[in-house]
């Protein structure tokens, strides 16, 4: 359980596969949980009711509003739609990836050499991003959270502070945080490299996260 | 389950014959036929073909194969796997199939929704992230095509409809199933129109898809929608024995992960993987009294009115695939039935 009380709200932009599964592990660790999808909440009220029950469903501006944590859990392709001013000052998980079949091709996000968090950091000014659960498929989340030999997330900011409290918060939903460097590292958790797709412990997380910084430098 | 369907789902994927040699196009086509044949042959309910644009799929004129096959049965279904509705006319899809509908004496049948890859949009000039739009607005058009009669209709998609009616007229109904993969929104849209829904699992247990069959039956009642069937689609081969199917089906599904790596940035399966995937997960790979078991286990826990194998993956020879469809029709679908029909009778 989290230390602080009253409960710390967790803000979850996106109810799709992910979005879902998110809340629902936030809930069961004891957080205060908003998700929002695209659309008027009640749209999503089944849905949250089946699989995340106890989260609230909302608009993204009050999923946004008054959490410790926001998660962007939409569609790439969908960020520009995010209210920025809202999020300025939020610690911020950017736990999308770039799908071509969902997103289509985005060179911008592709050709970045930073990462597409980097890219995204840069359309929501005043944000603290973080790159974080994003590398490893909803459906393993979702079946081993609190597992004896914890799986690894890698968090990747530039901000420490925010790096931290999202590490905090893997934690306590039931993952090993494995902080990289800065905002940047996060390329190493991406498609193409080995820790993308993948459940893996520590150790394995780290080794794969060290070559490739090697082999990309 | 006094109802359980099976059927049989392909995307006419390359094909090689007994020594590895790769068949051509045409003759993978022509081949695909058959296997249609020999699944009314097997008693199977249903054979379904894909609709993609590529070099190891076959399947992108497949009502034009399911003619083919018509013309050569009598009794068994004729449909799809899937139809990618957002990259057609609709209007042309009905033309077709009612057509279709028409030459087989109402045994088409359609599932509509995103192909497992995405070359109809750039082929067709539509953009990915207009999905469900595009996707949204022909569907609800779809339900008032299949409704008969003269048709107004206006959108963004195609041209309006000014009261013009569709011919062939449809003698018999056009069934039409939405095919989903992992989205709650796409379990609620199904529900919404009140159209079954067919989920394609393709990895990890079964079991987990619960929750999707829980949404999409309580979405139904929210919706005022009566009671409607949920299938499952899967991977798989059957052979004699569990040895023999994993051996012929590792190489291939090896290849084929690699493949999806290096296109999707996946990785490809390990022995390790592929077998967790065949013991607990989504593969349908083994002998007959296996594959019964891993699909019962399946209808249990899903509440499955149908069950859909695809026993083919580009690479696998013709042999293989006309052996699991046999052995799919005359040996695992009634013991599929006789162990549901045993875990029905457990727990009532």
């Amino acid at each position: 359980m989290p230390e602080t009380s009253p409960r710390e709200r967790i803000g979850i932009v996106g109810a799709g596969k992910l979005g879902t599964v998110l809340a629902r592990l936030a809930v069961a660790a004891g957080y205060e949980v908003r998700i929002a999808g695209s659309g008027d909440p009640k749209f999503i009220a089944l849905t949250v009711d089946v699989f995340a029950k106890g989260a609230l469903a909302t608009t993204a501006a009050e999923a946004i509003d008054g959490a410790q944590i926001v998660i962007l859990a939409l569609p790439l392709h969908r960020v520009e739609s995010l209210p920025v001013d809202a999020l300025a000052g939020h610690i911020v998980v950017d736990a999308m990836n770039h799908w071509e079949p969902v997103d289509g091709p985005l060179e911008e996000y592709t050709e970045a050499p930073g990462g597409t968090s980097s890219v995204v950091a840069t359309k929501l000014p005043g944000s603290r991003v973080v790159k974080a659960l994003s590398h490893v498929g909803y459906h393993d989340l979702d079946a081993h959270a609190r597992d004896e030999r914890r799986i690894a997330l890698g968090i990747a900011s530039d901000d420490k502070h925010a790096a931290d409290a999202v590490a905090d918060f893997v934690r306590t939903i039931g993952f090993e945080p494995v902080v990289l460097g800065n905002l940047a590292a996060g390329a190493a958790l991406q498609s193409g490299s080995l820790a993308f797709g993948a459940a893996l412990e520590r150790d394995s997380l780290e080794r794969i996260v060290a070559e490739h910084a090697r082999t990309t430098t | 389950m006094s109802h359980l369907t099976f059927g049989v789902d392909t995307f006419a994927d390359v094909m090689t014959d007994h020594d590895g040699n790769r068949l051509s196009d045409a003759e993978t086509v022509r081949r695909t036929v058959d296997l249609g044949v020999i699944a009314e042959e097997s008693g199977l309910d249903m054979f379904s073909i894909g609709e993609h644009y590529r070099d190891d799929m076959l399947d992108s004129a497949n009502v034009v194969i399911l003619s083919a096959i018509a013309a050569r049965t009598s009794t068994i279904g004729l449909g799809t796997s899937v139809t990618v509705l957002s990259t057609q006319d609709p209007v042309r899809v009905f033309h077709q199939f009612s057509t279709l509908n028409a030459i087989s004496g109402g045994r088409a049948h359609l599932t509509v929704g995103r192909a497992s890859t995405t070359d109809s949009f750039p082929l067709f000039g539509f953009d990915l992230r207009d999905y469900d739009e595009l996707f949204e607005e022909k569907l609800e058009l779809w339900m008032k095509l299949l409704d008969g009669g003269p048709i107004t209709w206006d959108g963004k998609s195609r041209p309006a409809l000014t009261g013009q009616t569709l011919h062939p007229k449809l003698e018999d109904p056009l069934h039409t199933w939405v095919g989903v993969g992992g989205s709650p929104q796409s379990v609620i849209r199904a529900a919404r129109h009140g159209l079954p829904l067919l989920l394609a699992i393709i990895g990890g247990n079964p079991a987990r898809f619960a929750g999707h069959v829980e949404l999409y039956h309580r979405a139904l009642e929210q919706f005022g929608r009566p009671t409607l069937p949920v299938g499952q689609h899967s991977i798989g081969l059957v052979a004699e024995t569990d040895d023999a199917a994993r051996d012929a089906f590792w190489p291939v599904w090896r290849a084929a992960t690699e493949r999806m790596a290096l296109e999707r940035g996946w990785h490809a399966a390990t022995e390790e993987s592929f077998a967790h995937e065949v013991e607990h997960g989504a593969l349908m790979v083994g002998s007959p009294e296996t594959v019964a078991r891993r699909i019962a286990d399946a209808v249990q826990a899903l509440g499955l009115a149908r069950f859909e194998l695809k026993p083919d993956i580009a690479g696998l020879s013709y042999e293989h695939r006309e052996a699991s469809i046999r052995l799919l029709g005359t040996q695992v679908a009634p013991r599929v039935r006789e162990l549901a029909g045993a875990m029905e009778s457990a727990s009532a």
